[in-house]
C-alpha cells in the first residue's frame, strides 16, 4: 500500500523551520541571482526557491564532495596512514526527479564491487525529500527522453505540490515515515487527495508527451552504435574549450583524481579525492607521454557514451538524467539535445511521435 | 562534518620495506620491497600494485617479479615523474605504502601445455618478466618457450645478467634487438618486428604474449595474426593511468572497460572492437 500524507502549504515555512530547530541541517535550492540555484542550508521554507531549473550543480555535491580527505598521514616513523569517511546528518529538500536518479545511478557505481565505503556511509547520512515538477523547467531539459520526469523511488519523501494549496507527500521508506511523525500538520491524504495526485500526473503525461529527442527510448543504444565515426563529434570538438563545466554540473560525473596535501611541517598531511575532467586533455594521459583521448572530439564523444552506451552494459540504464545542466553550462554552447537530434537525423532514426 | 576512522577502506596501504635497489639503466631501478611480516603478495603475473609515498602521491606499477618468488616482490621503476623521482631517492629501508595487487593478470592456467612467444617491446618486458619467470620456473608445463625483446639503444636494454641467462638456457629461445645500434653492440638491429618472421612455430598450440608501447601492438598483433595465431590466444597489457584501481576514477577506462578492473590483460578478440585500445 502506497503511503501519501497532505500538509498545507501555508505550514511549509514552519515545518522547514521546525526542520532546522530541531538540530538537523537541511539543504535546499537557493535563488543566486538570475536564473540560477544552488543547493544552500536553509533555516525557513520561505529561502527555499520552489519551482527552480536544477541548481548549479546537483545534489552529486553532497554525496561525493568535491574535495574528500580519504586518509590522514604522517610520515614522521614511516608511511603511516589513516584512513577516514567524511559524513554529515543532513536532510535535502526539493531533489527533483532527474537529481535523484542521479543519485541512483552514483549509488550504482560507488556499490559495484570493489564497493566504495566512503561513498557508502555518507549516502545513509543524508534524508532524501524530492519535490516533483509539474511542468517542464526549461528547454534545456530532456528527461522525458529518460524516462525521469516522473519519480521512481530513490527518495524517502517525495513532495508533490497539488497546486490547490497542498502538498501531496509520498513516504517511500520506514526513515521517511519516522521523520514526517516529528512533525506537525501532516495529516493523512484521502481519497480527493489521490484524484488530485491523479489529475496531476495525467496533466503531466500530455505536457511530457513526447521524447525532446525523436527517437524511441529503447532505441538510443543502437544509435551510439553506429555514431562513433559521426563527423557530428569533429564538430563538437572545434567548439569545446575543455574546460571541464560539463561533468562537473553533470549529476553522474563521478571521475576523481587523488592527491597528497602536505601540511607545513612536510611530515603530515592528508590524501584526498578531488573532481575530475575526461574533458581535461591530461585526464587519459600515461607517464610516458600517450594521450589516449588527445583530441577535444574524443572527449567530447566518450563524454556521450559514457550517458548512453556504456553504463547500459553494466547497470542497465542510461547516465543522462535529463537535467539538462551540461547545455546550459556550456561556454561553447554545446547542446546534448540539439547534438542528440543530429545524431538521430544523421542516422534516419528519427521519429517525431517517439515518446 | 564528522570524520570517521575507516576500518575497510579500500584506501589503506600496507607498509613495504625496501630490501633493495639497484639501479639497472641510467633511468631505471629496481626495488625488492618485503610487505609486513614477509607476508606474500600473492599476484598473479600481469597484476599491478598502487605504490604510495605519502605526501608525493601514488601511482599504479606492474610487478616484475614472479609469484613463484617468495618472501618479497619486485618493481622496476622509471624516473619519469614526481612520484618516480622520489621512488628513486629512497635507499634500502626505506619504506613505500601498498595497495593491491589489483586487475587481471595473465590466464596462467589457461596457458599450461601451449608454446609461450612472448614479444616485449622497452618497458614491456616489466610485466612480462613476471610471466617468464613463471615459465621458467614451471617450465614443463609449457611447450616451447620463445622469447623475443626489442629495445631503442643497447644501454636502455633492462636485466641484462637475466637476458645473458636466458641466451644459454637450452629450454628457452631467446632473441632481441635493438633499433639504434652503438659500436659494441653485435646483435640485431631493427624493430621488433622483424624478429618474428624468423620464429618458429604451430600457430594453433601457441599463446602469443605481448607487451610494448602502443604503437608496437598494431604492427606486431597484424604479423602474429598473419602466422596464423587465432585471435583468443594473442595476449596484450595495456597501460593506462590508474588512479584509484578500483574501477572508479574513470582515469584508464578504455571505452566502456575499466582498465584496472576488467585487465590490464586482454586477449586480442576481446578488445579488437574496443577502439580506443590499442
Amino acid at each position: 500500500m502506497e503511503r501519501y500524507v497532505v500538509l498545507k502549504e501555508k505550514y511549509f515555512n514552519d515545518f522547514i523551520s521546525s526542520v532546522a530547530a530541531s538540530g538537523q541541517k537541511v539543504f535546499a535550492p537557493v535563488a543566486k541571482g538570475y536564473n540560477q540555484y544552488a543547493f544552500e542550508e536553509v533555516t525557513s521554507g520561505n529561502q527555499v526557491a520552489m519551482d527552480c531549473i536544477p541548481t548549479i550543480l546537483p545534489p552529486k555535491k553532497f554525496f561525493m564532495p568535491q574535495y574528500e580527505t580519504i586518509a590522514t598521514y604522517d610520515t614522521s616513523n614511516g608511511q603511516n596512514m589513516k584512513p577516514v569517511v567524511e559524513y554529515e546528518n543532513i536532510v535535502l529538500f526539493g531533489v527533483h526527479t532527474c537529481d535523484i536518479a542521479g543519485i541512483q545511478c552514483l549509488n550504482m557505481v560507488f556499490s559495484e564491487h570493489p564497493k566504495d565505503t566512503n561513498y557508502l556511509t555518507r549516502k545513509n547520512k543524508i534524508l532524501v525529500m524530492g519535490y516533483e515538477c509539474n511542468s517542464y523547467c526549461d528547454e534545456y531539459a530532456l528527461c522525458r527522453l529518460v524516462h525521469n520526469h516522473l519519480p521512481n523511488g530513490g527518495y524517502d519523501l517525495f513532495f508533490t505540490n497539488l497546486e490547490n494549496g497542498s502538498f501531496m507527500i509520498h513516504i517511500n521508506t520506514l526513515i521517511g515515515e519516522e521523520f514526517i511523525r516529528k512533525f506537525k500538520n501532516f495529516k493523512e491524504a484521502n481519497d480527493s487527495d489521490i484524484q488530485a495526485l491523479e489529475g496531476l500526473r495525467e496533466r503531466k503525461r500530455k505536457i511530457f508527451a513526447k521524447n525532446e529527442v525523436p527517437i524511441e527510448h529503447e532505441k538510443i543504444p543502437e544509435l551510439f552504435n553506429r555514431v562513433y565515426d559521426s563527423k557530428i563529434w569533429d564538430e563538437l570538438g572545434k567548439r569545446c574549450v575543455a574546460c571541464g563545466n560539463c561533468t562537473n554540473v553533470c549529476p553522474t560525473c563521478y571521475c576523481f583524481d587523488i592527491i597528497d596535501e602536505s601540511n607545513l611541517d612536510l611530515k603530515s598531511g592528508r590524501r584526498y579525492r578531488r573532481w575530475d575532467s575526461c574533458q581535461n586533455e591530461s585526464f587519459a594521459k600515461v607517464a610516458g607521454g600517450e594521450s589516449f583521448r588527445a583530441e577535444r572530439s574524443a572527449r567530447q564523444r566518450h563524454r556521450y557514451y559514457r550517458k548512453f552506451r556504456y553504463p547500459i552494459e553494466k547497470f542497465s540504464r542510461f547516465f543522462c538524467t535529463g537535467c539538462g545542466r551540461c547545455s546550459r553550462t556550456c561556454m561553447a554552447g554545446i547542446n546534448i539535445k540539439e547534438t542528440l537530434i543530429k545524431l538521430v537525423e544523421e542516422q534516419g532514426m528519427k521519429n517525431p511521435d517517439a515518446g | 562534518m564528522k570524520i570517521l576512522k575507516s576500518k575497510d577502506s579500500e584506501y589503506e596501504i600496507k607498509k613495504g620495506r625496501i630490501l633493495r635497489v639497484k639501479k639497472i639503466t641510467d633511468s631505471e631501478k629496481l626495488f625488492e620491497i618485503v610487505l609486513p611480516g614477509g607476508e606474500n603478495l600473492n599476484h598473479e603475473p600481469g597484476q599491478f600494485v598502487m605504490i604510495s609515498l605519502l605526501g608525493v602521491g601514488e601511482a599504479p606499477f606492474s610487478i616484475s617479479s614472479s609469484p613463484t618468488k617468495l618472501g618479497s616482490f619486485e618493481l622496476v621503476i622509471r624516473d619519469v615523474g614526481k612520484l618516480t623521482h622520489a621512488l628513486h631517492r629512497l635507499k634500502a629501508g626505506d619504506e613505500v605504502g601498498i595497495r593491491g595487487p589489483f586487475g587481471k593478470g595473465f590466464p596462467v592456467h589457461i596457458l599450461e601445455g601451449s608454446d609461450l612467444l612472448f614479444v616485449a617491446g622497452g618497458l614491456g618486458i616489466v610485466p612480462l618478466h613476471s610471466l617468464i619467470n613463471y615459465a621458467i620456473d614451471n617450465r614443463r608445463d609449457f611447450g616451447k618457450v620463445n622469447i623475443l625483446l626489442g629495445c631503442g639503444k643497447p644501454e636502455d636494454m633492462l636485466y641484462s645478467d637475466e637476458l645473458d641467462e636466458w641466451t644459454k638456457r637450452l629450454d628457452v629461445n631467446f632473441e632481441c634487438t635493438v633499433d639504434r645500434a652503438d659500436s659494441g653492440w653485435k646483435g640485431n638491429v631493427g624493430l621488433i618486428t622483424s624478429l618474428i618472421p624468423g620464429v618458429n612455430l604451430v600457430p594453433v598450440r601457441t599463446f602469443a604474449i605481448v607487451v610494448g608501447p602502443p604503437i608496437m601492438y598494431k604492427f606486431v598483433i597484424t604479423m602474429l595474426l598473419g602466422k596464423g595465431i587465432p585471435e583468443r590466444q594473442i595476449l596484450v597489457s595495456l597501460e593506462r593511468h590508474m588512479k584509484c584501481g578500483l574501477g572508479k576514477c574513470g582515469h584508464c577506462q578504455i571505452n566502456g572497460v575499466y582498465c584496472c578492473q576488467d585487465g590490464p590483460v586482454f586477449s586480442y578478440d576481446k578488445i579488437k572492437n574496443i577502439r580506443e585500445s590499442i
